[in-house]
């Protein structure tokens, strides 16, 4: 069917001029802030970050709101960590078996989950990633309580020796930005078109001829397999996979992230993961209060502020970001 | 010993018990959640939070004014209810004209406030509440040992239940509420007032989930999270059942209760994942639901 998407709009690499400017300053700043602040604080935003992106491909691009995200997620995070600890895997490879776990987990669930539309969609999500928690929480190899610690980070292809923050950091960039331009093209490719036709009006793009329930679980895989990809990433980033990963607040942190970055948005979710990643970080120590106030970011995103920081700027500039 | 398919009655029967008591609170639950999805076109998913809060409400009144089991029964969803009438008000009435999933995502964001709030002051620890004498003890029924409070348990959540139901499909009040529903703005022309309407439904979906912590404190330990885990099964619940028909909520909350206690006998290990494998299920067979109309 793709060959019926609208091709009337071309597209360079990274769609509009302020979306390549964007783009070309995020480069820079994630090129120089390591000589700035902590490498390992920036590396597990740029993981959330890809996360938060990943998510937001399918809310914001198909308009199916998952609140089940973390299974992808901390399901990649455990076997990339069982792989690269206990098969003795090189990094590249457990990040692979992490990444394509997230992708057989997101077809499973994907396929379910799109019998229903909305608010029933959520529901499934969130009892599917919640049954994998429990799943998680049982098996032998996820080390329960504790978790898969002191996840070595080994030789890239056998060879590069990544255990140096520094390394490690070259490695993520890179998994970061492919990632990114990956999501971007799609977005921006005739099948994005034909997902945004889909979340605009699904009975129409049924009538044009589209089996939406294709394009649909596609965009779930795409989706389940980058936040995989993140996920995996961050086990050899901060060494350790934990239940925290699988476990549903950990769903609503991405949903949250992208929610102040800018729902819909190319850039939003990076925005959105950095933001919130640092006031977890310098608001440490007020404890459980944390939760309280990610509730009340949550409650003024969805009445004052629905834009997101990156979707208020480019509303204001009336340029796309 | 007397035993079924290799396990012991009482073992069988004992599970078969706590089964129904968990799908007492799942048909609590759930009947609320499509109460208020029916009016609000909301999935109040601070429904668990507002579960804790009855819970918690039950406690503090009585360690803090000695107010025993009884009043706090009636007084606990009285505030829960109130809290959910202000909520409505000041946060939900904001969010008709948007997508839904924006009441899903405000709900979320309102039940990480009222759990951080709770695990701030109450600690993560279960707290214990004890039962009123009134209410202890119990009889031996020859094939198992049935504790007088979950049978009362059982009893009040079916009145209630059945109450909510012949509310609203038997009663002058119910019938407003369902063309309400189907069309509000013909009802309004009708001199009904609409939005008072859908404060109060709130307030009572609120009221009754409070009602259902309530019940469940003397069971299980008032505790901040004890609403969020609940929830999720119960989602898994409205998407078996579907959100369409009262009667459907309750069946599937007592029947997917008994299937979870029945699984505790006989395959323990999936007794958590079971209800998520049976909505699994009805989702490939039925996708819209045990008693669902349409997606």
């Amino acid at each position: 069917m793709m060959e019926h998407a609208p091709l009337d709009k071309r597209f360079s690499v990274l769609g509009t001029t302020s979306q390549t400017i964007a783009f070309a300053v995020l480069a820079v700043i994630l090129v120089t802030a390591p000589f700035f602040t902590y490498p390992l604080f920036l590396m597990e935003c740029m993981c959330f970050g890809l996360f938060a992106l990943a998510f937001n491909l399918l809310v914001g691009y198909v308009g199916l709101l998952s609140f089940g995200h973390a299974l992808y997620f901390g399901w990649a995070s455990y076997l990339s960590a069982e792989a690269a600890k206990n098969w003795g895997l090189s990094p590249e490879l457990a990040i692979l078996v992490g990444t394509a776990t997230a992708a057989l987990c997101g077809l499973v669930a994907g396929a379910l989950a799109i019998r229903r539309q909305g608010i029933y969609f959520a529901m499934i999500t969130l009892a599917l990633a919640q049954m994998m928690y429990f799943v998680a929480l049982r098996a032998k190899f996820t080390g329960g309580e504790d978790g898969i610690q002191a996840v070595p980070r080994g030789h890239l292809f056998g060879v590069i020796d990544i255990s140096s923050n520094a390394a490690m950091y070259v490695v993520v960039l890179v998994i970061f930005l492919g990632g990114f331009l990956l999501i971007h093209r799609i977005i921006h490719s005739p099948f994005g078109e034909v997902l945004k036709a889909i979340r605009e009006n699904e009975p129409r793009a049924i009538s044009l001829g589209y089996k939406t329930d294709r394009y649909k679980l596609m965009a779930f895989v795409l989706s389940a397999t980058l936040a995989g990809l993140a996920g995996a990433t961050k086990a050899l980033v901060v060494q350790i996979a934990s239940l925290t990963d699988v476990y549903w607040p950990m769903s609503g942190e991405v949903v949250l992230m992208t929610l102040v970055g800018g729902l819909g948005t190319v850039f939003g979710p990076i925005v959105g993961a950095f933001v919130i990643l640092t006031m977890q970080y310098k608001l440490a120590w007020i404890g459980q209060w944390v939760l309280v106030i990610q509730g009340v970011i949550f409650v003024v995103c969805v009445l004052l502020f629905r834009r997101g920081i990156v979707g208020e700027i480019a509303h204001r500039l009336r340029i796309k970001l | 010993m007397v035993t079924i398919f290799g396990v012991p009655t009482m073992a069988l029967f004992g599970q078969l018990l706590i089964g129904l008591i968990n799908g007492s609170f799942y048909a609590l639950l759930s009947l609320g959640l499509a109460v208020i999805f029916g009016m609000l076109n909301i999935i109040n998913f601070a429904h668990g939070a507002q579960y804790m809060l009855g819970a918690v409400a039950a406690y503090l009144l009585l360690n803090i004014l000695g107010i025993g089991y009884w009043p706090a029964l009636i007084l606990a969803p009285l505030i829960v209810g109130a809290i959910g009438i202000v909520i409505e008000r000041l946060f939900l009435q904001w969010l008709y004209k948007l997508d839904h999933l924006y009441g899903l995502l405000l709900t979320f964001g309102l039940a990480l406030i009222i759990e951080g709030v709770g695990r701030n002051y109450l600690g993560t620890a279960g707290l214990p509440y004890t039962l009123p004498d009134s209410l202890r003890g119990g009889n031996n029924l020859g094939f198992m040992y049935l504790p007088n409070y979950r049978a009362w348990v059982i009893g009040v959540s079916l009145v209630v239940c059945f109450g909510t139901w012949f509310a609203i499909e038997r009663t002058k009040l119910g019938a407003y509420l369902r063309a309400a529903t189907e069309n509000p703005t013909l009802v309004r022309a009708f001199g009904i007032n609409v939005p008072r309407m859908i404060t109060l439904t709130y307030g009572f979906g609120a009221a009754l989930a409070a009602f259902a912590g309530v019940m469940a404190a003397p069971i299980y330990n008032v505790s901040p999270n004890m609403g969020s885990e609940l929830i999720i099964v119960v989602f898994a619940v409205v998407v078996i059942g579907g959100m369409g028909s009262i009667l459907g909520a309750i069946l599937s909350g007592f029947g997917l209760g008994i299937i979870e206690g029945l699984t505790k006998v006989f395959y323990p290990e999936a007794s958590n994942t079971v209800i998520f494998v049976v909505m699994a299920i009805v989702l490939l067979v039925r996708p819209a639901g045990l008693f669902g109309r349409g997606a």
